[in-house]
């Protein structure tokens, strides 16, 4: 448990990305196995069992300590195992220390915090423990194990068990960090992640040189996405549309399809298997293919905007109403795997061949194609990439016909061509320090646009925030401004006057109710600062309500 | 109210706190007033502690020699140097100042009336200090204590081992500064002293808002070695171990560091919400207060049978002292800073 409380300790403080990689590489290469297979474990998918923690826990500390203590001391920490981590010490099976009036007490030193002479408490062996562990003595255990462990090692225990680490680190981090070991490739990492379990000591050997790459012939693992470049004027140029076809770039999430034997899979474009989420989806794809496409909320064959789809992203479980009002579709555009065959390795154009002929035969519900736009110039596709302003569609790709399926983003073949940016005057209203690097800089910034009451009356609402889009320079600028004209702070947000106006590009606008707007930007960033213009001179709420999807989600209630 | 005052009748005929602080009747003196008064004791320098404007002072050399530093030489109409253990006769009372082991001068206050003795702690500490002198722990029939880190979560770590923690950042990461918040008076020079003491022979680098304190202590007797100030560092000091207030931390300043390891010297990193909101990256839990234990402890090894509580979390030590067959209040007093540890 001392390394893996180490990292842990670690990671929950260190702010940048690349400390916390450094740090996960370095546990990965020094600690044992299994013990690092269910820290990785921890740190991605979690772990195969789960406890009913707080009430063992609640139970244990009413034994053991004095419940007003323990409330008092809740109030403060605000986080019940890092609590009982904290208090441990204190507390004593049976008699309180701090209640004896013997005055031979020795209160600090007394405490043993190691199983006496006993070897270390290893991750691997709490794991093993508990795999098999009768829930009735669940509390039992707990309590022997946090007796023999130090403050740190205690806070990391209850950390496992409760299910969520919250040190900041994302699974696609530790996955990174596992690729890192043997500088390979984040995606390989993912390619056979869905074909292996925890311990991982397959992954590891392999790795580390020791054995084979792991088996994944079996299973339903995830197929790294080939992905696209930005469309710049240069590439634009010198684009032979003879060698290209283009396709609409739908406004949902990517997703890659993999089913066989049965059995289906449907993954993010990050691996992260999301097939519980979608359960309409996945129920009826009986097949042997793996493909590729876009997940979208359709209704009526209509594609509903993107807001309708967030609906029903990251849950757990997804009820009867949501699969009702919100119905998930994929529109797919290529395909990688069909029947057996790689198909990877041919041009575009054969693979769309064979897609097309699959899906004319099996036809699953809730899939259909994406169209290939007809186009005879580059003037014509781009007059129809400027008309274009469907909720539905985020733009153009352009797809190299001879282009071979290709993990990764590869130059070249793919190009995004997303339709030009909304943009809209806004004022900021507050900013908050950054992070890392930037974390004595005020750089994340909400600003918001006039809503107007009355011809004397207005007031500013938040619309949207953002933390790129300008220079390092112009950060330094806007930072001593935000220093210059703060007139409230509440700990790392300082409250402006409302007087500076960026001007703030975004892809879309949609109905949310966090915002007292009433509506949030999507992926907002400043385009420009308008050092010029005066606040007043600012955009109103009505002019981005108008520019709202005509189609208005449903049931997306909006706050005042 | 009027139980209340049964029940504590026996010191609160004497003794009790007014808007200006807890006052001494018989003895016509307030301690730790926030309010200019005619007599004030005072049993540290700390701002929330010592402030101007006071008729008379007493307190130890050092403490006056911090008030006057800060306040200017005239901050008080008069003062009254006590050394600790001194007696000395103010009304019908007796006065004697012992250590608190809190920072450089600070004393308890000890008021002896008719056959009792009460105790007011000011701010304490158990643990040896180089800068300040050991706590002593005096018995009595009232006890008066802090509560600052009054929650049994709070248990600061050896002094040694936090000090350490230090040092082997700055051993694996030689090319980052290391930035230490600490408060200008007391934790600066104790943490200063703690790394001397743990060999650590470079100079030290300082905010220039510790610079002053820092020469006050070094005139009044305590080695801190070699000091220099960041603004006239040649380098980003990479490798190099700066000193700064807390405000200092994110600010401006910083940035002509080398990529900060930002630490904080304070009993509040022992809970992680609390470093994770300054942005600390390396919290020492190096307090100049008692932890829980030692509040306990020392409630018991007083052997006052009554225990008034201030400043602090006084909720929780209240309850304590209680459970532990004392009879226990909550003093509240008006004008501490619970952050400012």
């Amino acid at each position: 448990m001392k390394e893996f409380a180490a990292l842990l300790d670690r990671l929950s403080y260190s702010p940048s990305r690349n400390a916390k990689l450094r740090l996960l590489v370095d546990y990965l290469r020094t600690a044992p196995d299994p013990d690092r297979g269910w820290a990785l474990a921890a740190l991605t998918d979690g772990l195969p069992f789960s406890f009913p923690l707080r009430r063992t826990l609640s139970e244990i500390m009413d034994r053991r300590s004095d419940p007003e203590l323990f409330r008092l001391s809740r109030d403060y920490v605000g986080d019940t195992a890092e609590t009982v981590a904290l208090i441990w010490d204190q507390t004593q099976p049976g008699v309180d220390p701090t209640l004896t009036s013997d005055p031979a007490w020795s209160h600090r030193y007394s405490h043993v915090n190691m199983q006496g002479g006993a070897t270390p408490l290893r991750l691997g062996e709490v794991i093993s423990q508990l795999a098999h562990i009768d829930r009735a003595l669940l509390g039992e255990r707990l309590e022997s194990w946090l007796d023999g462990l130090g403050t740190t090692e205690r806070w990391a225990l209850l950390k496992l068990l409760t299910g969520a680490l919250r040190v900041g680190v994302s699974a696609r981090l530790a996955k990174t960090a596992v690729a890192e070991m043997a500088a390979r490739e984040v995606t390989e990492i993912e390619e056979v992640w869905h074909a292996i379990a925890p311990p991982y000591e397959g992954l590891f050997a392999w790795i580390e040189g020791r054995g084979s790459i792991p088996d994944v012939t079996q299973a339903l693992v995830f197929r790294p996405l080939m992905l696209s470049h930005p469309l710049e004027r240069s590439d634009w140029d010198a684009l032979d549309l003879a060698k290209f076809w283009a396709e609409w770039k739908w406004d949902g999430i990517r997703v890659q399809i993999v089913s066989r034997c049965e059995k289906t899979a449907l993954f993010s474009r990050t691996g992260d298997d999301i097939s519980r989420t979608f359960p309409d989806v996945v129920e009826g794809c009986r097949f042997d293919a793996v493909l590729d496409g876009e997940l979208l909320v359709v209704r009526d064959g209509q594609v509903a905007p993107f807001g309708d789809l967030q609906q029903r992203l990251n849950r757990k479980s997804v009820s009867k109403r949501q699969l009702e009002q919100f119905p998930a579709h994929v529109r797919l555009y290529d395909a990688l795997l069909i029947d057996g065959d790689d198909l990877r390795p041919l041009p575009l154009t054969e693979r769309r061949t064979r897609l097309e002929a699959w899906h004319a035969r099996t036809s699953p519900p809730r899939t259909d194609l994406s169209a290939i736009i007809a186009a005879d110039s580059k003037d014509q596709l781009q007059q129809l990439w400027a008309a274009t302003r469907d909720a539905s569609i985020e733009g153009i790709m352009l797809k190299r016909r001879a282009s071979p399926y290709v993990a990764g983003r590869p130059k070249g073949l793919w190009y995004k061509w997303k339709r030009a940016p909304l943009t809209l005057d806004c004022v900021l209203m507050y900013a908050q320090r950054g992070s890392g690097k930037r974390s004595s800089y005020y750089s994340d910034y909400t600003f918001g646009v006039w809503r107007v009451s009355s011809s004397v009356q207005r007031e500013l609402v938040p619309v949207g925030k953002a933390y790129f889009g300008f220079t390092d320079a112009e950060l330094v600028e806007i930072d001593r401004w935000v220093r210059n004209n703060t007139v409230d702070s509440f700990g790392p947000v300082r409250a402006v006057a409302p007087k500076l106006v960026f001007e703030v590009a975004f892809d879309a606008v949609q109905a949310s109710t966090r915002h007292k707007s009433g509506v949030a930007m999507r992926f907002p960033r400043i385009l420009r600062i308008r050092w010029d213009k005066p606040a007043e001179e600012a955009d109103r709420l009505e002019t981005l309500l108008n520019m709202m999807p005509t189609e208005r989600p449903i049931e997306v209630r909006v706050k005042r | 109210m009027a139980t209340r005052l049964r029940k504590y009748s026996q010191f609160e005929s004497w003794l009790r706190p007014d808007p200006s602080g807890l006052h001494c009747l018989p003895g016509g003196f307030h301690i730790d007033p926030v309010r200019p008064v005619d007599r004030a004791i005072i049993t540290h320098g700390h701002s929330d502690h010592a402030r101007p404007g006071h008729r008379a002072v007493l307190a130890t050399r050092e403490t006056i020699a911090i008030m006057q530093a800060r306040f200017g030489p005239n901050a008080a109409g008069h003062y009254q140097e006590s050394p600790y253990g001194q007696s000395n006769t103010i009304g019908d009372v007796t006065v004697t100042l012992v250590p608190g082991g809190h920072i450089l001068g600070s004393a308890q206050v000890i008021i002896d009336r008719m056959g009792c003795r009460v105790v007011v702690t000011g701010d304490y500490k158990r643990r040896p200090d180089p800068t300040a002198a050991l706590f002593q722990l005096v018995t009595c029939d009232l006890f008066i204590t802090e509560a600052t880190f009054g929650l049994p979560v709070f248990r600061h770590e050896s002094d040694a081992g936090e000090i350490g923690r230090l040092l082997g950042s700055l051993q694996e990461y030689p090319d980052r500064t290391h930035l230490v918040g600490a408060y200008i008076l007391g934790k600066t020079q104790r943490l200063i002293a703690l790394l001397r003491a743990a060999g650590y022979d470079r100079p030290i680098w300082l905010h220039g808002a510790l610079a002053s304190m820092c020469d006050l202590y070094k005139q009044l007797g305590v080695n801190l070695g070699e000091l220099a100030l960041v603004k006239d560092a040649k380098s980003k000091l990479p490798g190099e171990i700066v000193l700064c207030p807390p405000s200092a931390l994110k600010d401006r300043w910083s940035r002509r560091l080398a990529d900060p390891v930002i630490a904080f010297a304070s009993g509040w990193m022992r809970v992680r919400a609390r470093a994770r909101q300054r942005g600390v990256e390396l919290p020492l839990v190096i307090s100049d207060h008692c932890d829980w234990p030692e509040l306990v402890q020392t409630i018991g090894e007083s052997k006052a049978e009554e225990i008034w509580v201030t400043h602090g979390h006084e909720e929780a030590l209240v309850h304590q002292a209680t459970r532990m067959g004392k009879r226990a209040r909550a003093l509240a007093l008006v004008g501490f800073e619970e952050e400012a540890e």
